[in-house]
């Protein structure tokens, strides 16, 4: 069993660890006073919920428009009756014309020999019944000599397709579920740390959980909200849209924001942490042991609902504030000031990727985790609110392997039994490193076959050199991708391409926290394309149709979400469903599974000290690591001085940019035109110590190799850190990989050429998670004026991808 | 009509330019509802900064421009409906009507400005589509 904890533990209370639990109150509002559709001067409306693919996986609701008489899509509004978002937008969803019409949208299944990989004018158009079939012989033939665990199957961030595809492969019969990024380093650690931790996750309350929002009876503001490591205004990540926090603004709630850079977030925090980047824990640490010592803390909340809080203060000893300060670069007065804050209630914490993006994140989140515990804030209004899969939909997290595979099964996922974090956590991915490591090297077995879907990993999740994801796919017989548009990954790796239609062309369930609607079809797919969820149901089913129950795909759904007590077709007239919120669940018996009191930990309390941890043979207690690459420590084989001579400024990346979701959406023009061309940030001085001028293009270069992006030049940036774009690719470029004057490869599309990822040192921490993506060391200087790769064209951009109505 | 009553009866667009974080929705709303090129605005978002004032203190806005292609909406407004920039807004901080109901907004507590383009002014409109 993957997710049970097989040692006895001796605290008492449960040892299973199961983060799809939870006791589903009775539905508590629904949006079923409102036509989910009807006309309008011609053209018919219909509500729906946003969800990825184009955009991301937060859902924000839509109303689609299309031609009454063709039924074709005319545009996409705001939905204002939609307590989610409430009829606001970002870019991404706003330009959705521009995706739905786009002149590079794949549209019908091809297929390509494997010898001609790379070559964009060797696909042939395939029905989908030769390509299903193809498929099915491929990797039926590959699982009955070498094992259904020699294919993987890979997503990215995902766009809602996780529980789809996991099932699919589940189907078949293969436990290898992966994420590339190099120590699995998104999201997934601070959930996993907050599962073992808290037997829960958690997020800011902002009234998220109420379909009157901010007017909830009940409901406060948070008196601070703590922005740490991410730029939520951009990333709306995970769930939680940025600009709640503006909204909490409004009604009175100060920032305290963690960011290396001077967001605009940060330019109007209460306070502004501009830290170094990778030393998060250190500052949470220091920020605990104030908490501790001057008397912060939460008497009763401590005493009754965490354990190990000595434990916990012993490891905070050493971060006194001067260390805090030398190592963290923020001054004294400012940490200690954060800790009197986070000591107020209520307190919460918008937490992103920059805690994930360490060696030791898990240590690291379970830092943040104790600050917002010994301070109370969990459950209550305007604090960290537990929150879950409504009504146990799966739409978000995989199924339970164990409930479609053998022991055996299960045992074959790559790392699974070799990180008790991995293993025991919950989590169902396998270990990235380990994964790429046995597809280059084919041990302890070969891996034959990829299923690629909703994900570009050459160019989001390639680490050094550059070539090694792209070599790790292509050393496989077969490879499969399913995708809107054609991707660097599917021209440089794939063999079969199965398009995957758009938002409004599909069925679907939008559920990620909080509430749950359907996402309707309001227009026919272009071409033939169809949904991830149609395509991995249809396939499925060949190989296992017990696991998906129904007739239809909407049948399915209804399956999945069984627990809301209504039809797929039912839930569509409700619009959004919410269950019923509590606070303070965990007085009530309502955060845990047998209906005791407390979390649902293995002591029935927030473990400050984690039993589990040190079952697992990890410190129980938070602690920090210096980054592998930083001006104090550089890895051994290197002579330090010489290192940090050649390589003297912090690199951090993966700034997020409003024009894009990670490599999405760089071939709409109008998202484009926001951001044409892949930039770094630089301060005014350390740019003119190099001769380097706004708009310059520049080589970022460390031991690894260099990339090429454009200077922008940011006044209040530490003159020690620059600050790179990340997942770039150039749809209007060579989809054939080339190589640049110096031997340098382009990869397809140009994806290597300004690519932070391929000069990131790959490698993950002591619990199989984390790697120092924010936190690595470079040199940067000028580009020779015949080195410019190119810069971009947007009359040219917005010529060939000018969106083409004729389309059907 | 007096001066002054011309100037009450005008159209504006309200910014609480204090909360707007530079996130681009009104600009492109406005291009893909009035079909503007990439590099063409009915509304132009200005940044202003960062900089630092003080310790601690930092110069960091932005600013929406109506430009003279705007028509504030007059096809949406007809029918009762929002402007669409002010719809899409993620700050919330947009707001369409007649400038001395706009005025009613300022609650001397936060930053506003009001826009009056010439599409507001009843003179005449240039058609942005
Ligand atoms: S955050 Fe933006 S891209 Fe994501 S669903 Fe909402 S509007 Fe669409
Ligand atoms: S009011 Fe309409 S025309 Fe004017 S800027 Fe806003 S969206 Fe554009
Ligand atoms: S949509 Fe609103 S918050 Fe965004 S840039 Fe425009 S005015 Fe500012």
């Amino acid at each position: 069993m993957v997710k049970r904890i097989e040692e006895v533990v001796e605290q008492g209370g449960t040892n299973e660890i199961r983060p799809d639990f939870f006791r589903e109150p009775p539905v508590k509002y629904t949006g079923g006073d409102l036509p989910w559709q009807w006309e309008e001067d011609g053209m018919v409306v219909t509500r729906s919920a946003s969800w990825a693919a184009p955009g991301c996986h937060d859902g924000c609701g839509v109303l689609i428009y299309t031609d009454k008489q063709t039924g074709k899509f005319i545009k996409v509004e705001g939905d204002e009756d939609n307590p989610y978002y409430q009829g606001r937008l970002c870019a991404r969803c706003i330009t959705l014309k521009e995706a739905i019409y786009h002149p590079d949208r794949v549209l019908y299944p091809m297929k390509r020999d494997p010898k001609f990989r790379g070559q964009p004018d060797k696909w042939q158009r395939v029905t989908w019944d030769e390509a299903y079939a193809l498929i099915k012989e491929r990797f039926d033939e590959i699982k009955a000599k070498y094992g259904a665990k020699s294919i993987v199957f890979s997503l990215g961030t995902g766009r809602g397709t996780a529980p789809y595809m996991t099932r699919l492969q589940y189907a078949f019969g293969s436990s290898q579920y992966a994420y590339f990024l190099s120590g699995n380093s998104c999201y997934v650690p601070r959930v996993a740390a907050s599962f073992v931790l808290m037997g829960a996750y958690t997020c800011p309350d902002t009234a998220q959980y109420f379909i009157d929002r901010y007017d909830h009876q009940g409901w406060v503001p948070p008196k601070n909200i703590f922005v740490w490591g991410n730029n939520p205004l951009i990333a709306n990540a995970d769930g939680n849209l940025g600009h709640w926090i503006v909204d909490c603004m409004k009604r009175g709630s100060k920032l305290i924001t963690i960011d290396p850079k001077l967001t605009w977030l940060a330019a109007k925090s209460e306070l502004w942490l501009q830290i170094r980047p990778g030393t998060d824990a250190a500052l949470a640490l220091a920020m605990g042991k104030i908490i501790v010592e001057e008397d912060l803390y939460d008497h009763e909340f401590v005493d009754n609902w965490c354990y190990g809080f000595e434990q916990y203060y012993e490891a905070t000893k050493e971060w006194d504030l001067a260390r805090a300060s030398e190592v963290t670069w923020i001054p004294e007065e400012k940490i200690r000031r954060a800790a009197y804050l986070m000591a107020e209630k209520p307190s919460s914490v918008q937490w992103g990727l920059a805690i994930d993006m360490t060696m030791e994140c898990i240590a690291g989140s379970a830092a943040i985790v104790d600050l917002w515990s010994i301070t109370g804030q969990i459950d209550i209004p305007g604090g960290m609110i537990t929150t879950h899969q409504p009504f146990n939909i799966q739409t978000w997290n995989p199924p339970d392997p164990a409930e479609s595979l053998t022991i055996e099964e299960q045992k074959a996922r790559i790392g699974g039994d070799d990180f008790p974090a991995l293993k025991y956590s919950g989590v169902v991915l396998t270990q990235a490193d380990m994964t790429i490591d046995q597809m280059l090297s084919s041990r302890p077995y070969k891996i034959r076959a990829n299923w690629i879907q909703s994900t570009n990993a050459l160019s989001c999740t390639a680490q050094q050199p550059d070539t090694r994801m792209e070599q790790a796919y292509c050393n496989a017989e077969f490879n499969v991708m399913l995708d809107p548009f054609m991707t660097p990954t599917a021209q440089a790796c794939c063999d079969v391409f199965l398009p995957v239609c758009l938002y409004p062309e599909r069925n679907g369930i939008r559920s990620i926290y909080y509430f749950v609607q359907n996402t309707n079809k309001a227009c026919k797919p272009l071409g033939e394309s169809k949904s991830d969820m149609e395509i991995c149901w249809e396939l499925g089913r060949q190989w296992n149709a017990e696991m998906w129950p129904g007739d239809t795909v909407e049948e399915f759904f209804s399956f999945t979400m069984k627990e809301v007590g209504m039809s797929f077709e039912e839930t569509r007239e409700e619009n959004w469903i919410y269950p019923e919120f509590h606070y303070e669940k965990f007085r009530k018996g309502e955060q845990r599974p047998d209906g005791q009191l407390g979390f649902n930990t293995p002591t029935g309390r927030i473990e400050l000290y984690s039993t589990l941890f040190g079952q697992w043979g990890q410190k129980p207690v938070p602690h920090y690591a210096e980054p592998p690459y930083s001006p104090y420590n550089v890895p051994d084989g290197f002579n330090k001085e010489e290192y940090l001579q050649r390589y003297p400024l912090i690199m951090t990346t993966g700034a997020r940019q409003w024009a894009s979701f990670h490599s999405e959406h760089r071939q709409i023009p109008h998202l484009r035109a926001l951001h044409p061309n892949p930039e770094f940030e630089i301060s005014p001085q350390t740019a003119a110590e190099r001769g380097i001028k706004q708009g310059d293009w520049c080589w970022i270069e460390n031991h690894i190799g260099r990339i090429q992006l454009k200077a922008n030049i940011q006044p209040i940036l530490d003159s020690r850190v620059v600050s790179l774009d990340h997942a770039w690719w150039f749809p209007e470029r060579d989809a054939k990989d080339s190589l640049d004057k110096n031997g340098k490869r382009m990869g397809s599309y140009g994806t290597y050429a300004s690519n932070p990822n391929v000069i990131i040192q790959a490698g993950c921490g002591e619990s199989g998670f984390g790697n120092n993506c924010k936190s690595q060391l470079c040199q940067v200087y000028l580009c020779e004026p015949e080195e410019i790769y190119a810069q971009t064209d947007m009359a040219e951009i917005a010529l060939r991808f000018a969106p083409n109505e004729e389309l059907i | 009509m007096s001066e002054n009553s011309q100037s009450t009866e005008a159209f504006g667009l309200l910014i609480n330019y204090e909360y707007c974080t530079g996130c681009h929705s009104c600009e492109v709303s406005c291009q893909m509802e009035h079909n503007l090129p990439t590099d063409r605005w009915g509304i132009k978002l200005q940044k202003i900064g960062p900089w630092q004032i003080k310790q601690d203190v930092y110069q960091y806005d932005f600013v929406p421009i109506p430009t003279d292609q705007c028509d504030l909406c007059a096809s949406r407004t007809s029918k009762g409906k929002k402007p669409l920039c002010v719809k899409h807004c993620q700050s919330l901080v947009m707001d369409y009507g007649k400038v001395n109901d706009l005025l009613k907004r300022f609650d001397g507590k936060s930053k506003f400005t009001i826009f009056v383009p010439k599409s507001g002014t009843k003179s005449e409109v240039i058609q942005v589509s």
